[in-house]
């Protein structure tokens, strides 16, 4: 049963998926000073958008397991944090081909491609941690802390990041360079499928830890005795 | 109020229980063995009771307060696999560091005091890490006994100790329990064990198998408890 | 009061351990000056870069030479299993990771006044301008380092390939305290005393202080105890 809904979430996701591409590609013009390639923002910021949401969801499961111990929630926070770095590298391989296109460089410095890259090399980290502690409570204690420690590291890398120049565009959502209303609509609307598409990542690998965490229990048990 | 009691204590690494249920009680100037196979839970059940590890379910308490608060801390006594000294500190240093630590009125006092009931106090100011290894026993028992505690949880003490220490620590085991402490102890050895033991507890994979006084007929064959209650 | 007591306790024994043996603290020192005599190498700078990249450099060179010396703090514990016993004591757990934490700070900044002169000597550049706020800035931002790397050595302590993981857990997470403090100091040697944007940072580095040592005595008794 649950695997049809995911069946279903995933054929959803891929038909708005396509519409929006088909939309994006015929329905809008080309942007004034950037061209076709500006399209890729459509995926660029939701991605990251979703990045850090996912990066929260898997706060409150680390939270969660710590106040309650159980493993679901363990599972949880790895879930979410590996889509997290899924989307997160979205978001940095579209700006890169971004900046590849528009300024002839693979990167730059920016504030905003730079703390991604910190929080993308700091939740790594979070996996690296985990492939080191080989018993499940132990792992998910100590990674449910470095979750924490690491979310609550996430604004000052932003701030202080974002207090040396920048090179990046205008915030295109709020401020000056404000986008068009068809333009922010699509950027709005393109977030959907990509949260379907996320929240698909979560639910399955949630169920293979599941299948993880029996074949451990069974395993030490017939090693222990 | 019961000395020791553990009630219905679970652990699971993951979804593996490694203790199921343990239910036991000892009285003051109870001498507890605690028996079992190697992997069985002993170990992990002496660390739940020494604090360093948290029950999944069930809860410790010793004089009706869990084994995880700060008083009981201060009346417990470990001696672990290892031997719980600094090698870089004088055997003084050490003694007066737990001593401290563990808030005794006068550190300096009762270091000195059980640097002499060791033997010790001609090195008081040697480094630990000059020490011959019986000197090193006889350290760690100071340490584990220093601050009086009422509950003493022993991880297989007689292995690796040469006679002087067996004597000392055999000793002063017996000296606590006269004076109300309760012990807890697992190990191999089983005859030294069961001789000052007053009850016994077999695990067998993760469960309790048997809990009870210690009887005659299981001092002249130890393997008599492991044949009746759990795997031979 | 008996809880700062044991705080000192801890912190003292650290110290007497670490001053007698002197391991940790020589094998960072040296890393440390090494490190600088190799940055020589690497850039060449002329006096007008160099200020601009000193206080980069010299961040750069405490936090590796921290990195070094704060992995050893909880681990020198696992020897003849000292931090059991340790753990098992009426001491809080919080009390020990403070207790650590104070020891680790003190030997960073005997590491830093050492390294200090050495690097106004080699790179002519003269720290002594704004002295009372470089002060600060070391004593604020050595202590971000530290409380960051004591809670990770916390954190790791009971782990294979802990002292290869550790970097890579450890610099992503200093990065904001590392930035704050190479701002502030480039500007100190250059011999303007904080105002406006500086002022910023420094408010930013002493939240991230008081943000992350709050969390860390919040969370040291759940990676301590299984």
């Amino acid at each position: 049963m649950r695997e049809k809904i995911l069946y279903v979430v995933g054929a959803l996701a891929a038909l708005l998926l396509a519409r929006n591409i088909w939309a994006m590609l015929t329905g809008l013009p080309d942007e004034a000073f950037q061209g076709a390639i500006f399209r890729i923002i459509f995926f660029h910021v939701p991605a990251a958008f979703t990045c850090f949401l996912l990066f929260f969801v898997a706060l409150t499961a680390s939270v969660s397991y710590l106040k309650t111990g159980r493993m679901q929630w363990d599972s949880l926070a790895v879930s979410a944090t590996e889509a997290g770095l899924a989307f997160g590298a979205a978001n940095l391989v579209s700006g890169m081909i971004w900046a590849r296109i528009i300024w002839g460089i693979w990167w730059t410095w920016d504030w905003r491609l730079t703390s991604m890259l910190v929080c993308w090399l700091l939740y790594a980290g979070y996996l690296v941690l985990r492939r080191a502690v080989e018993e499940p409570a132990q792992r998910a204690r100590l990674s449910a802390v470095l979750s924490i420690l690491s979310f609550t590291v996430v604004p000052f890398v932003f701030f202080s990041i974002k207090w040396f120049r920048t090179q990046h565009p205008q915030p295109v959502l709020y401020g000056e360079g404000k986008m068009d209303a068809a333009y922010r609509a699509m950027l709005y609307g393109n977030w959907v499928p990509l949260l379907m598409i996320a929240a698909l990542l979560v639910a399955v690998r949630m169920r293979q830890e599941r299948r993880l965490r029996e074949l451990d229990a069974l395993r030490r048990e017939a090693h222990a005795f | 109020m019961t000395a020791l009691a553990v009630e219905n204590v679970w652990k699971y690494y993951g979804d593996f229980p490694a203790l199921r249920g343990i239910h036991f009680a000892a009285e003051r100037g109870a001498c507890v063995a605690l028996l079992g196979r190697n992997g069985a839970g002993k170990t992990t059940l002496l660390r739940i009771l020494a604090g360093l590890s948290k029950p999944s379910r069930g809860a410790v308490r010793v004089l009706g307060q869990d084994c995880l608060s700060a008083e009981v801390r201060r009346a417990t006594g470990m001696l672990g696999h290892g031997i719980g000294i600094y090698d870089e500190l004088s055997a003084y240093e050490n003694l007066r560091l737990f001593a401290a630590l563990y808030g005794l009125p006068d550190a300096h006092r009762a270091a000195m005091e059980w640097l002499e009931r060791t033997g010790l106090e001609r090195v008081r100011d040697g480094l630990v890490r000059e020490f011959s290894r019986g000197m090193r026993q006889r350290l760690a028992v100071a340490r584990a006994f220093l601050h009086k505690p009422s509950l003493l949880l022993l991880d297989e003490p007689f292995t690796a100790l040469d006679d002087r220490a067996i004597a000392l620590l055999q000793g002063l085991l017996r000296e606590s329990l006269a004076s109300g402490a309760t012990i807890v102890m697992s190990t191999h050895q089983l005859r030294e064990a069961l001789e000052l033991a007053t009850h016994v507890v077999l695990i067998v994979k993760g469960r309790l198998a048997h809990a009870g006084e210690r009887t005659a007929a299981m001092v002249d064959d130890p393997g008599y408890l492991y044949r009746t209650y759990g795997e031979a | 009061m008996q809880y700062l007591r044991q705080v000192w306790t801890i912190a003292a024994k650290d110290l007497r351990s670490e001053l007698r043996t002197k391991e940790a603290l020589n094998a960072s020192l040296s890393f440390a000056l090494v490190i600088l005599l190799l940055f020589s190498f690497a850039f060449d700078p002329t006096a007008e870069m160099t200020r601009e990249i000193s206080g980069g450099l010299l961040w750069l060179v405490f936090a590796f030479a921290g990195a070094l010396l704060l992995n050893r703090s909880f681990a020198r514990e696992l020897e003849n299993d000292c931090l059991d016993v340790l753990v098992t004591s009426p001491v809080p757990a919080s009390a020990l990771f403070l207790g650590k934490a104070l020891a680790n700070w003190v030997l960073l900044l005997g590491i830093e006044a050492v390294c200090l002169p050495v690097f106004g000597v080699f790179y002519n550049v003269d720290w002594a301008r704004q002295p009372g706020w470089l002060a600060l800035v070391l004593l604020l931002a050595t202590w971000g380092i530290t409380v960051i790397g004591t809670m990770f050595s916390a954190l790791t302590v009971n782990l294979r390939l802990r002292e290869l993981m550790l970097p890579m857990l450890v610099y992503p997470m200093l990065i904001p305290c590392l930035m704050a403090a190479m701002q502030l100091t480039t500007a100190l040697v250059a011999g303007q005393a904080p105002e406006g944007d500086q002022l910023a940072w420094l408010r930013m580095l002493a939240g991230f202080d008081i943000i992350f040592t709050a969390l860390s005595v919040a969370l040291v008794e759940t990676v301590l105890i299984g």
